[in-house]
């Protein structure tokens, strides 16, 4: 089976990262190699931290209500540095009116509070074994 | 070497280890310090290294870390979280961490370190800093990996007879005392120093280290330091490096073989394996061994 790398990574200013740690224990227990980047993070940090552990996916946990900027500034570095192709999902406190925006700057899939995590998981699943199977690696 | 290259040639050397040698092949041939830190889990390798780099860093030399984290033995997943430690580092073009999970490896890092640690000596770093998963008594494999092996400890790590068995304390060049704010360091360090005498090695190798605040950080440094000019000086190095060559082989023979079996009906395990072994020597013998 093929191994994916995740990364799951807490941007902004907000201390609370227990959502993240049960995203992240959820990845792992489902098999994935998950790597925490810790709190309170840039997004020019995410973004180095993506490109030296080569991951396929990663995952924002954002609470502070900034979701919109830092995904935004997320995204554009991402494609500024070459890893535009790398799926990014957010997760946390989200109002679904936010939901599409987040879509249309880039973001493969937002999931807010309440989602089962055996949901994150298959999405999680389908999206790199989609994003595999299209890029033909 | 950028590090978004560096990093995608991990990950095939990972995920691919046959490719591994023609990856190696095309890449210049350095030797620069290789130095593994080891030690129980939570008594402090990955704040210590992130201290370690820093020192690094202000010498105005480049260094990789690879640190090993265990992967699950159910479901394979791992959680990587030693780069946590080394956040103020996250945006320095002159530091490259790579996290790993462990794959099943039992000694301590993972099948693919022999590779990756070449990759990062041929990319242009001036050091190579490896961290083991937070290790037992017996995962000694980094002593092959490493130049310069540092076993880290803190107070409470348990009393002398912990000291005198074999295995992970036996394969350190420097002994580093961590936490050494905390009650129970002064007779760690007596004890470490009582059972050092023991095997011919001096009080000198053990340094007192706080990751938290810093002191004896600078100590430690120069002790890795002169360990490799020592390493240099005395021709060690090649032996070590010899030493390298034939156990990066023996896991390479080991991984083969595990391949292979596992495509096997195996009906009696004696009699197969050493008809299969005899085979496979013979063939090595007679020089066709080459290419897979």
């Amino acid at each position: 089976m093929k191994k994916y790398r995740i990364l799951i990574a807490k941007p902004g200013l907000d201390g609370h990262d227990r959502g993240a740690k049960v995203v992240a224990h959820a990845l792992r227990d489902a098999g994935f190699e998950v790597i925490y980047t810790g709190l309170r993070q840039t997004p020019e940090q995410i973004v180095r931290t993506a490109i030296q552990e080569d991951v396929h996916l990663i995952g924002l946990s954002i609470l502070s209500g900034a979701h919109l900027q830092l995904s935004k500034k997320i995204i554009e570095l991402m494609k500024k540095e070459g890893i535009g192709d790398i799926p990014v999902f957010v997760g946390g406190i989200i109002p679904p009116d936010d939901v599409p925006r987040l879509l249309e700057i880039g973001v493969t899939r937002v999931f807010g509070p309440g989602t089962p995590l055996s949901k994150i998981v298959q999405e999680v699943r389908n999206v790199l074994e989609g994003v595999t199977s299209a890029s033909g690696s | 070497m950028d590090h978004k290259h560096i990093a995608k040639l991990i990950t095939r050397i990972e995920n691919e280890p046959e490719k591994a040698r023609e990856i190696l092949k095309n890449l210049p041939k350095r030797v620069v310090p290789v130095i593994g830190f080891t030690g129980s889990p939570g008594v402090g390798k990955s704040t210590l290294l992130d201290q370690i780099i820093g020192k690094i860093r202000s010498k105005g030399k480049t260094v990789a870390v690879v640190a090993v984290d265990p992967s699950s033995p159910f479901t394979q997943g791992a959680f990587l979280a030693d780069r946590v430690r080394m956040k103020r580092h996250y945006l320095d073009e002159g530091v490259f961490i790579r996290s790993m999970a462990s794959r099943g490896a039992l000694g301590g890092l993972n099948e693919s370190i022999y590779d990756v640690v070449e990759l990062l000596e041929s990319s242009g770093f001036d050091f190579v800093l490896i961290e083991t998963v937070g290790v037992g008594q017996a995962e000694v494999e980094v002593r092959y990996v490493s130049d310069v092996v540092v076993l880290v400890l803190s107070p409470g790590y348990g009393d002398e007879m912990q000291l005198l068995k074999a295995g992970v304390m036996e394969i350190a060049d420097i002994y580093a005392v961590n936490k050494s704010d905390l009650i129970g360091t002064d007779s760690l360090c007596e004890q470490l120093s009582n059972f050092l005498a023991l095997t011919g090695k001096d009080a000198s190798c053990i340094v007192r280290t706080s990751a938290l605040n810093g002191s004896g950080v600078d100590e430690l440094m120069d002790k890795i330091e002169m360990t490799w000019k020592n390493l240099i000086e005395t021709e060690k190095l090649r032996q070590i490096r010899k030493q390298r060559i034939k156990h990066h082989a023996e896991n390479l023979a080991r991984r083969i073989v595990q391949k292979h079996f596992s495509t096997l009906e195996i009906q009696s395990p004696y009699e197969e394996v050493e008809s299969i072994l005899k085979i496979l020597c013979e063939r090595i013998r007679t020089g066709q061994g080459g290419g897979t």
